[in-house]
């Protein structure tokens, strides 16, 4: 009992009174402490709960990468070789220098959604994506990226497709989606896309975006081709936008604004689509299509498919909000064919 | 050089080349991936691995022939996989290390001294063994009731072991050996007469949960790489996630901080392989030990001893872990050597293991059989979730072989694939299961790469045509590792009036295993009454219709009594846009006095006529059913449902082929 003053020298009356010196630097240091809490917490002061539901979404949609100069808006090529199809559908529409020029940072937007052999056609054929890289850096393109976000495994996707050593071939550069690529955007009088996450990052310094999808059967669209081929700009849950897939197609249609797009009907699958699987799903409908109206392009796209605009919903509720034509042969588009 | 510096290069080396090997284990085409890098090297030196195999499938899996090399090299010269080879134990020796830094010689000495407590990993080997031996022993005993030769040739072995047991002295005397004779002789004779002729599989492959090389490589594929790739973004661009990594990750910590606890804990107390190599050595040929030379007892021998098997004293030579710090720290006059000769300083045989626990532990062992598999989960009471990767073998046959690597799980290219938890049965656990809400993908249809990753053959590397049921494989049809079940309370379509089909669009099966059935279905609380006609457009009455919710394509309506519905091309609050001029009901064109045929002639406006009427709206449904003799449970639809909690559309492992025997459909259907 008594021995607690010597456990504890600090404690008791015994104690001596501290010295001026001592106080004040006492007093010194819990003046810092409680000065260094209170700030430290008046900086982390946040009077707003947490919650994403009214969060302002940054606004990063991208910019208009449309066409503005003269020429013809349309071609039609038909032939069975994709590459020496499309530089005559490009020579037809007046020359990639029409579209590219020296500098310029070229996207292209291919379908890669699925892990499957491009023999299957349920993906932009690497041939086509490769002249297309080739072509840009030969009209002076200072870069030429190649991007989706698939369905599949990303990294499947790219490789199996045969698309990524391509690309790499031809002196492009793939861009595999990961997180931290995307960004939460909303689209002005856009009713679907709010607050979404859409692709952001390998947009930087991008000046010219070229969409390239193949023709395919889908039970829900109606069809795949170059305006549902948008769909791989979003990430996210984005499957819930079948609940309203002219919808999303046509608000799609008003974010992108490409400079041009190629529709690749070499091979349409018919049936079984969007993922095929069967060279029994396709059909040798040997066109190529090039058009800075991705809605004509599609609605000419239609009629490989044995279907009509009609059957599409979204081609002309985007035609109505003036972002394109269904009448793509008031487009005129030249139409010329490469022997093989 | 001196020979500790040899070793420490040894281990780096190896210790890179396992962080190599576990890094390139990813499908794709550069160099830095697969390719053909040996990426299971390491458990195919694991003799552990080839023992415990051998022992429940009776037969040795090709690769696992590397085994036999590390045996040959631990006959030879001791636990060098241990001391130069091992990365688990590089780990170990170099955590230690860092702990140790500073200390005191005598702390050192003290923390380097034999511990009773080393005997603890002879008896988890003895109990994994045991568990693992179960079917072999009973193999070997049905055999004898049908084989002469057999049966007098293990007498024989028998009555030699017991003989030569005798002449060490280990048993005691003649009588005694006669007594144990006798009673094998007795419980061989009573087991051969009551067991059944036809037993099912008896072993079980435990080995995983605390063998080093499978532990490491768990470690690593699941949690090591995974959290630094969460820093870099590199080898995974979706990021990598592993269900209860907690546990597997909180177990490879703990031990390598245990070191701080008692160097190289887990070496020296838990672990089997290196009990293995410590029975197996304990007759090498070279080994540590005095040379007879003049010791002076300095005691720097067993400061910086790995093994803590004492190189002063009776050296321990079953635990001595070859890192060769005794022969460097033994000063000028050398009285220690690593020779073809004992050690002079006398040698321990003994590991330490008493007879009531050797007992104890085969007992512990053989119990876990029956506990393990009373429970059904290898029979009826097999877990429906339970959908194992494409090529697994049967489940009792795969577990069996799994050694819970989890290599197949580090290769799979959508993260789709995950150690199981307890849900499956506790000797599930860590082995691969498909959990398709997790990953990029479900299953995807043009991969086999877990298959080849597979060290033990519990997954069989397919080649594409197997698992596709195409050439050579076309009479077989493909590999099956499920069935996807539409839950129609759940599902948009069929539940809750609005389209979808993601599903459908997503099987990659052709033709698809998913098709779909269209329907129009007219929405409940959509009932409204028609007040005017303008055109294509109806004007109502009362009506609050959200502007432009009707408008998406999917939408119908359709004036009663009329034989069709129209699609809605536009909408307000009280307004219907159709697609052409309303069809109007038959009854009602005739009621106006003109002719029904003539009802289009009479121009785009009757107000008088449509006013009244009642109009329905329907949707236009896409419903989702799943063929079973199409679908091979591949995953992707549900990973692709947009019912993000619960899928609408999920896969259980019913109408698996492995096995044979989870068919849903009747044979030629």
């Amino acid at each position: 009992m008594n021995s607690a003053p010597d456990q504890n020298p600090a404690a008791g009356s015994s104690t001596p009174a501290p010295s001026r010196r001592e106080f004040v630097t006492r007093g010194l240091q819990v003046g810092a402490a409680l000065a260094l809490t209170g700030g430290v917490a008046s900086w982390l002061w946040n009077r707003h709960p947490p919650g994403d539901f009214n969060r302002e979404a940054a606004a990063s949609l991208l910019p208009d990468f449309s066409d503005r100069t003269a020429g013809p808006k349309m071609a039609i090529v038909t032939g069975r070789e994709r590459p020496a199809m499309v530089r005559r559908a490009l020579e037809a529409m007046g020359g990639v220098q029409r579209f590219i020029k020296r500098g310029d940072r070229v996207m292209l937007k291919v379908n890669a959604a699925f892990a499957s052999p491009a023999i299957l056609s349920a993906t932009t054929h690497p041939d086509l994506a490769a002249e297309l890289v080739r072509l840009c850096l030969a009209a002076g393109a200072a870069s030429v990226v190649v991007t989706d976000n698939p369905i599949n495994d990303p990294e499947s996707c790219f490789t199996l497709t045969g698309i990524a050593p391509a690309v790499r071939a031809a002196g492009g550069e793939v861009i595999l989606p990961r997180p931290g690529l995307f960004a939460p955007g909303t689209l002005p009088g856009g009713r679907l896309i709010r607050d979404w996450p859409v692709l952001h990052e390998p947009f930087r310094g991008i000046t010219k975006l070229i969409g390239v999808a193949p023709v395919k059967h889908h039970n829900r669209a109606g069809a795949s081709m170059t305006m549902k081929n948008w769909y791989g700009l979003l990430a996210g849950r984005r499957n819930q936008f079948h609940q309203d897939i002219n919808g999303i197609i046509v608000e799609l249609a008003m974010m992108v604004r490409p400079t041009f797009v190629i529709l690749d009907g070499t091979a349409s699958m018919m049936a079984n689509g969007p993922t095929g699987g069967s060279l029994a799903d396709l059909k040798p409908t040997q066109t190529m299509i090039i058009s800075t109206d991705g809605i004509a392009a599609d609605a000419f796209g239609a009629t490989l498919l044995d279907k009509t605009s009609a059957d599409l919903p979204y081609l002309a509720r985007a035609a109505a909000l003036g972002l394109g034509t269904v009448d793509f042969a008031s487009l005129h588009p030249i139409r010329e064919s490469v022997a093989s | 050089m001196k020979i500790t510096t040899a070793r420490r290069i040894a281990q780096g080396f190896f210790f890179s080349l396992f962080v190599w090997l576990c890094l390139v284990a990813t499908v794709g085409p550069r160099w830095t991936q697969w390719r053909g890098w040996p990426i299971a090297w390491f458990l195919q030196l694991d003799p552990l691995v080839a023992l415990g195999t051998v022992l429940t499938t009776h037969s040795l899996y090709p690769a696992l022939g590397w085994a036999v090399a590390t045996i040959a090299l631990t006959i030879l010269f001791g636990r060098v996989f241990c001391g130069f080879i091992c990365p688990f134990g590089a780990l170990h020796q170099f955590v230690g290390w860092l702990g140790r830094l500073g200390r005191r010689p005598k702390d050192k000495m003290a923390a380097n001294a034999y511990r009773p407590a080393q005997v603890i990993k002879y008896y988890i080997l003895l109990a994994m063994l045991a568990a693992a031996a179960g079917n072999l022993l009973f193999d070997l005993v049905r055999a004898t009731r049908t084989s002469v030769g057999l049966a007098l040739g293990l007498a024989a072995a028998v009555a030699l072991l017991l003989f030569w047991l005798t002449l060490r002295q280990i048993i005691p005397n003649v009588r005694r050996a006669l007594l144990i004779g006798a009673g094998i002789l007795v419980g061989w004779t009573v087991a051969a007469l009551v067991l059944s002729a036809h037993g099912g599989t008896l072993a079980l492959l435990q080995i995983g949960w605390l063998d080093p090389i499978p532990l490491l490589y768990r470690s690593f594929n699941l949690f090591v790489l995974p959290a630094g790739d969460l820093a870099v973004e590199r080898w995974f661009p979706s990021g990598r996630l592993y269900v209860g990594v907690g546990v597997i990750g909180g177990m490879f910590v703990a031990l390598v901080l245990l070191n701080l606890v008692i160097p190289r804990f887990f070496c020296r107390i838990l672990c089997p392989l290196g009990a293995l190599l410590g029975l197996i050595g304990r007759g090498t040929l070279w080994s540590i030990g005095k040379t007879g030379a003049k010791c002076t007892e300095c005691a720097l021998c067993d400061v910086d001893c790995e093994g803590a098997c004492t190189p002063m004293g009776p050296i321990r030579v079953s635990e001595c872990l070859m890192c060769m710090n005794c022969l460097d720290n033994c000063p000028t006059a050398k009285p220690l050597g690593y020779r073809p000769r004992p050690s002079s300083g006398g040698e321990v045989a003994d590991v330490g293991m008493s007879r009531r626990g050797f007992v104890a532990t085969l007992t512990v062992g053989l119990a876990a059989v029956p506990l393990a598999r009373l429970d059904g989960s290898t029979k009826g009471n097999w877990s429906p979730g339970l959908i194992r990767p494409p090529g697994s073998v049967a489940e009792e046959e795969f577990l069996a072989r799994c050694l819970k690597c989890d290599a197949c799980i580090r290769v799979c290219p959508t993260n789709t694939l995950q150690p199981a938890g307890l849900e499956h049965g506790w000797e599930a656990l860590w082995t691969p299961v498909l959990n398709n809400r997790i990953g990029t993908s479900g299953c995807q249809l043009n991969c086999i790469a877990c298959g080849h990753a597979c060290p033990t053959g519990a997954i069989r590397p397919l080649a594409l045509d197997e698992k596709y049921g195409t050439g050579d494989f076309a009479d077989r049809g493909p590999i099956r590792i499920g069935l996807a079940y539409v839950d129609r309370g759940r599902c948009l379509p069929w539940a809750m009036e609005r389209p979808c089909i993601v599903c459908e669009e997503n099987c990659p099966v052709t033709p698809k295993a998913i098709t779909v059935s269209e329907t129009e279905e007219t929405l409940r609380d959509h009932v409204l009454t028609v007040a005017a006609l303008e055109g294509t457009t109806l004007k109502l009455a009362n009506a609050h219709l959200p502007p432009g919710g009707f408008a998406s394509g999917d939408y119908l309506c359709r004036l009663a009594g009329s034989d069709r519905s129209q699609r809605i091309v536009a909408n307000g609050a009280d307004t219907l846009t159709l697609d052409a001029p309303p069809a109007l009901p038959v009854g009602t064109a005739a009621a106006s006095g003109a002719p029904a045929t003539s009802g289009d002639a009479e121009g785009p406006t009757s107000p008088p006529v449509a006013a009244g009427l009642t109009a329905t709206i329907q949707v236009r449904l896409q419903r989702p059913m799943v063929d079973p003799s199409r679908c091979i449970g591949c995953g992707v639809c549900e990973h692709e449902c947009p019912m993000s909690g619960l899928r609408a559309i999920r896969v259980t492992a019913d109408n698996e082929t492995r096995g044979g025997t989870h068919g849903v459909l009747l044979r030629g259907k």
